[in-house]
């Protein structure tokens, strides 16, 4: 067993058990939180399969924005996060039934695949080149400009989408009013 | 040197954990964690594909990105809708938002 193989599993282990946390702690402050530890973890994933930038994208966007965002959410709904009723459903049990079958089934796949067990390839090039090039890709024409610049209306749109549906009541009356 | 497998089967399991936050929770913005763990498990797996099979071709990380994008947007909408329903009827209970039920 090597050291990076240590950190996969120790990392691994400690965002699932996050993970588990998330879906089952009642307190809803508490589950944002051990969300940003599993985000954390899955941060640690990308730097053992060498992206950096995407790392890097994970702590920003990720841990600093999504997270942030949710906390604020739950502190906003702050009366019915901290009321004592049952914070899953009724049918609690064939959602994790569901759960169980699927990854059953994942594994079942998984385990039948025998190539999957060989190592990572060597990166072609300077490692340092690799953020220049994803960089170029993405501004490049006969690459990926065009799901790029989707994506950047895609942003916009939900940006304004998401200011505009979050108005107070009474000045998105009175707007509609006046247009 | 870690197997691919490993990867693939750490996001099968965040995946499936996330499948049943989102299933099970009554709570919107739980359900909304739900979901930001199994995109969180796509990622994973889209990184994992690139190292291992086309390290020389971008496209993975480039995907990769692009889901970091809709993550953002659909987390701001969501909220933003879940902060809109939660002033109009005083409850984020995912049941009780029921009035398209028929």
């Amino acid at each position: 067993m090597t050291v990076l193989q240590l950190i996969f599993l120790l990392t691994a282990a400690a965002t699932l058990a996050s993970g588990m946390m998330v879906v089952a702690s009642p307190n809803l402050v508490h589950a944002a939180l051990w969300l940003i530890i599993a985000l954390a973890g899955v941060t640690v994933l990308f730097v053992l399969l060498e992206a950096g930038f995407l790392a890097v994208v994970q702590v920003a966007v990720y841990i600093g924005a999504i997270a942030i965002l949710i906390i604020f959410a739950v502190m906003l709904t702050r009366r019915i996060a901290a009321d004592s009723q049952s914070q899953v459903t009724r049918s609690w049990w064939l959602a994790a039934l569901a759960s169980l079958l699927l990854f059953g089934g994942l594994l079942a796949m998984l385990t039948q695949i025998p190539t999957l067990t060989a190592g990572a390839p060597v990166l072609p090039g300077n490692p340092d080149d690799i953020v220049r090039d994803l960089g170029q890709s993405l501004v490049s024409l006969d690459q990926y400009v065009l799901p790029f610049e989707t994506a950047s209306v895609l942003l916009l749109a939900a940006l304004i989408g998401a200011i505009v549906i979050a108005l107070p009541p009474k000045a998105a009356g009175a707007e509609g009013g006046e247009s | 040197m870690i197997p691919l497998s490993w990867y693939l089967i750490f996001a099968a399991a965040l995946f499936c954990i996330g499948l049943y936050g989102a299933l099970a929770r009554r709570n919107s913005v739980a359900i909304i964690m739900g979901i930001e763990l199994m995109l969180n498990a796509v990622n994973i797996n889209l990184v994992a594909f690139w190292r291992y099979i086309t390290p020389g071709f971008l496209a993975g990380q480039v995907f990769a990105i692009i889901v970091f994008a809709v993550a953002a947007s659909e987390a701001a909408v969501g909220l933003a809708l879940i902060i809109s329903i939660y002033r109009k009827r005083s409850t984020v209970v995912a049941e009780e938002i029921d009035m398209l039920k028929w």
